[in-house]
């Protein structure tokens, strides 16, 4: 027998510590779990906050009464009657300066709408609530316009319009859009992987497929998996030292012949953030060329193929689908991020599009950034609106890229 | 299969010149590869380079000392002050709270991953933390300031400052989390199974294994995952820029404002920042600390990792 | 001129070395391979049979850390000289894998594919079509040219490595183990095949199938680890088949070959 058989629970006793322990195990497991249902709960808390924010009540008040303007209500115009209005009170230099604009004639019927109560009749925001409140206390908030601003209107307002889209920024929330900063924001990330997907790519290659394991190789591998987690307000300050101020010339368009715009441009932005995805397009390259299989070199090599030759005929074709998962997933950043575009020097007040790299710009974080950071509730709501346009975006970037990976299967 | 041998004939007999070709193209495209690889290197250069050179400006201004620097409170260089402690502590508490949140959270969501979420449950739950680290940052300062501080407020009453660290540091939190979590998994995945059934064939329970076995195995794993977050945390801009203040600080209550130094860099350089002022060098200045942190944060846990990983293989 | 001469040999090694860093994996090989004829590298595993094969057509240069002494001689010329393009060798001397490796193309692609970089200038279709037949896979494959190769079988998918290979028209084709990844009747077409091949071409194969090597090959090179412990593996024996498995003159040969060997 063996002596030590006695200090073993047996019988009853070790079905009972069995029970204990397994207890304690569901218990932990369910403590484990709740994590996860806290990381829903926050994602849900944040998603409602944002919506919560883009739609509500709103109460306001007209500066100038419509009845000067028209005897119809202004719902009913037609498109040709609010061209007329807005023809015979603005002075004509304004008239002229919208026009050279954008012909008037070509607008749209609520883009003229939108003109007609910007620049004539004008609107006094009171003050406005989130959905929940407006659902929830909806009779509440009547009787308390109707206390507080008996001449004011009431009325439920979804801040995210295709009107919000198409507009270019204004000093009222109101008739603010996101136009120029949706504009901002492609140009930007355009700039940027037209930089830093032949650069990455090519890095790539030459460290999977040229470069020999030697200390060189080393410090370039683990220099990059560094610059990948540098905090990005540091790639800012790089830009803003480099291509804002160094290269002004270039960057600032003055040695191909532009002077009205100093390094703060788009091209500076583009370089910065082709700069901080760099490293990113980089690694996910690496792991789409390894994931090729060397029999498939050996066979190129095998039928005498030089090194290029392999590379651009079977390993690029091959890793291509992962390259481009990893652009996609580069661009998502780019478009996402916001400490370097403030340090580049972002202006927040652009009404024009931007008409190329030499712009000046604003770029869609900025104007969440900006909008948030204000006082006033209804900025508040067309940040949250804002907000829901850059996450439509980003999720649809990232769906493809997932479309991508999924619609390619291993073949070998 | 003698009609066929048109193209195919025997071909022992021909000149065989197996000397070197010129291949200009190769050359050149390999030369091109190889910028393109340095050219990574090149970048650390620029950043510590033009860091430095700024930041030299900056302690080489009579006005500054490192007494001063080290031993004053109040960071205001415009007016000549310059402690930089306030930006410190707000950065050290901010990064704090974010750790105190994201690595109980981080863990918890790994082992429930790793060890006891079947594949079906895994591929539902894994996506959720995804989008968590796919939200941009701007638009988490938005929550922190416009969902959490109000909860705050409301919980904690008038105390609780509109701009206040503690509202930034828990959504800071919230936003580390999906990074912890998956290195940690990695982590935890890359303990070689010998090991579990090793436990599993002395008659552990499951979850004795995966907390007594499998976590201490990997426990290097996640201590390189908390270190990144730390510095992810550290790094972190919009988040403080929207929610934690906007002026440096020296306080110790999480439920004030106080600026960090990402949120201090973003603000003065958001401004009309003029080229050769002690404002702009001092920002580089702020901005060289926090590279020179974050790099060795960075560093120390890649050598853990590759470490950790060469005990495995 | 030197690369004119009708040379006696397909390939002749010199005291040949590969080395992996400082270990030499194979050690001091003189061989003599007769063209147009199989010839068998046998022997136990990790003895550095495929090693050896690949030092014939400079596969090893993708090896870290490899390099190689000695000589080896295509028809006099040395294809480690230091003037020689690895890429030139590679292309004279084909290779077929293991595994099955098409390139993921279709059939038609894979074939030409090695024959376009290779700056063939004559009718395409002529030379898939003959490949293919040279391959023994032109009946199967005729009608699925535009096929992805993938979706052949697996011994399809060998012979079509072969026929990519005998495409860009090589003196000498390698061959490591062919058949090893393949069921019993697809092994038996890729000996017939080689059968057929070795009329115009030098085949080199490397087996760990004795019975194989006896079937298919010429002559047999029978490799072995060094006896003084250095785990460094050379040819012990080298002549016709038939005196190999019937008449060895090495005492070990004769154990391995008997099935005696531990």
């Amino acid at each position: 027998m063996n002596p030590n058989h006695d200090h073993y629970p047996e019988g009853e006793t070790l079905r009972q510590s069995l029970k204990k322990r397994y207890r304690s195990a569901s218990l932990w497991q369910a403590i484990f779990f709740s994590a996860l249902v806290i990381a829903m709960i926050s994602l849900a808390a944040l998603l409602y906050n944002v919506i919560d924010g883009a739609f509500g009540y709103v109460a306001f008040e007209y500066k100038n009464d419509p009845a000067e303007f028209t005897a119809k209500p202004l719902d009913d115009l037609n498109k040709q009657e609010l061209l007329d209005i807005l023809k015979a009170n603005l002075s004509s230099g304004a008239y002229t300066k919208l026009d050279n604009e954008k012909l008037m004639k070509k607008r749209s019927k609520s883009v003229l709408y939108t003109l007609v109560l910007e620049r004539l009749i004008q609107i006094d925001t009171k003050q406005n609530w989130s959905m929940t409140d407006s659902i929830l206390h909806s009779s509440g908030i009547k009787t308390e316009v109707s206390e507080k601003y008996p001449k004011a209107k009431l009325e439920f307002r979804s801040w995210l319009t295709p009107v919000f889209l198409t507009t270019p920024m204004s000093s009222k929330a109101e008739f603010a859009g996101v136009r120029t900063a949706i504009l901002g924001s492609l140009w930007m990330v355009g700039i940027a992987i037209l930089f830093a997907l032949p650069i990455g790519t090519g890095a790539a290659i030459y460290l999977q497929e040229y470069a020999i394991k030697n200390f060189l190789s080393r410090v370039i591998q683990t220099n990059i998996n560094n610059l990948a987690g540098v905090p990005s307000i540091v790639y800012g300050m790089l830009g803003l030292a480099i291509f804002v101020r160094a290269f002004e010339p270039f960057t600032s368009g003055s040695m191909f012949g532009i002077t009205d715009s100093n390094g703060r441009t788009i091209l500076s932005a583009g370089l910065t953030m082709g700069v901080l995805v760099l490293p990113l397009i980089i690694i996910n390259a690496q792991e789409a060329i390894k994931a090729v299989p060397d029999s498939l070199r050996q066979a190129a090599y095998g039928v005498g193929a030089t090194r290029w030759q392999t590379i651009w005929h079977h390993v690029l074709p091959n890793a291509l689908p992962g390259i481009l998962t990893g652009s996609i997933l580069a661009v998502s950043r780019a478009i996402g991020e916001t400490a370097p575009l403030i340090v580049v020097g972002a202006s927040t007040f652009i009404s024009l599009d931007p008409d190329g790299p030499f712009s000046k710009f604003t770029a869609l974080p900025i104007q969440i950034y900006q909008w948030t950071t204000r006082a006033q509730s209804e900025f508040h709501s067309i940040a949250a609106s804002a907000i829901i346009v850059l996450l439509v975006l980003l999720l649809t970037l990232n769906a493809t890229a997932v479309l991508i990976r999924n619609r390619v299967q291993r073949k070998y | 299969m003698k009609q066929e041998n048109t193209i195919l004939e025997n071909k022992n007999f021909r000149p065989l010149d197996l000397k070197k070709k010129m291949r200009p193209g190769e050359s050149v495209i390999q030369s091109l590869l190889f910028i393109s690889g340095v050219l990574s290197v090149f970048i650390t250069v620029a950043i510590v380079y033009e860091l430095g050179k700024e930041a030299l400006l900056f302690f080489n201004n009579p006005d500054v000392t490192l007494a001063k620097f080290f031993g004053t409170t109040r960071w205001q260089p415009g007016i000549g002050l310059f402690g930089i402690w306030p930006l410190v502590t707000s950065t050290l508490i901010t990064s704090a709270i974010a750790i105190f949140v994201s690595l109980p959270l981080g863990l918890a969501a790994s082992l429930f991953l790793s060890e006891y979420a079947s594949p079906k449950a895994r591929s539902a739950l894994k996506p959720i933390l995804e989008i968590l680290a796919g939200i941009p940052t701007v638009v988490y300062g938005y929550f922190a300031l416009l969902f959490m501080t109000p909860l705050l407020q409301k919980i904690f009453g008038e105390g609780v400052q509109v701009y206040n660290m503690a509202s930034a540091g828990i959504v800071m939190g919230i936003m580390i989390l999906p990074l912890i979590s998956s290195m940690s998994e990695d982590a935890l995945s890359a303990v070689p199974r010998v090991l579990r059934e090793g436990a599993y064939a002395m008659g552990a329970t499951k979850f004795e294994t995966s907390l007594q076995v499998v976590l201490p195995a990997a426990l290097s794993g996640i201590g390189a995952a908390l270190i990144i977050g730390i510095s992810r945390a550290v790094g972190e801009t919009m988040i403080v820029a929207i929610a934690a203040g906007a002026g440096p600080n020296f306080t110790f209550d999480p439920f004030k404002a106080a600026e960090t130094m990402t949120g201090h860099i973003a603000r003065i350089s958001g401004g009309d920042l003029s080229y050769n002022t002690i404002d702009y060098t001092s920002l580089f200045a702020v901005a060289l600390m926090l590279f020179l942190v974050t790099l060795v944060l960075n560093l120390i846990s890649q050598t853990i990792i590759n470490r950790f990983r060469q005990r495995y293989e | 001129m030197q690369n004119t001469q009708i040379p006696e040999y397909a390939i002749e090694t010199k005291n040949l070395f590969v080395f992996y860093g400082s270990f030499a994996a194979v050690s001091e090989v003189n061989l003599k391979i007769e063209k147009q004829k199989v010839t068998a590298i046998i022997g136990p595993s990790g003895c550095g049979k495929s090693t050896l094969l690949r030092a014939f057509n400079r596969m090893n240069d993708f090896v870290p850390s490899s390099y190689v002494t000695g000589e080896v001689l295509m028809r006099g010329q040395n294809i480690y000289g230091s003037n020689i393009d690895p890429v030139e060798v590679r292309r004279n001397i084909g290779m077929v894998f293991q595994k099955p490796n098409p390139f993921p193309k279709s059939i038609y692609e894979n074939i030409a594919w090695g024959a376009r970089i290779n700056g063939f200038k004559g009718n395409m279709d002529e030379l898939v079509e003959q490949s293919l037949r040279g391959a023994a896979l032109w009946e199967e494959v005729k009608d699925l040219l535009k096929k992805n190769a993938y979706e052949l079988s697996g011994g399809q998918q060998q012979r079509l490595c072969i026929a990519r290979t005998i495409a860009i028209q090589p003196d000498i084709i390698l061959m490591d183990e062919p058949a090893s990844a393949l069921d019993p009747i697809s092994t038996l077409r890729i000996e017939e095949l080689m059968q057929e091949l070795k009329k115009n071409y030098t085949i080199i194969i490397v087996t760990h199938n004795m019975q194989q090597a006896a079937r298919v090959s010429d002559y047999t090179a029978m490799m072995m680890l060094e006896k003084d412990g250095s785990r460094s593996g050379t040819v012990i024996e080298f002549s016709e088949t038939k005196k190999i498995f019937t008449n060895p003159k090495d005492k070990r040969t004769e154990d391995y070959v008997t099935g005696r060997f531990g």
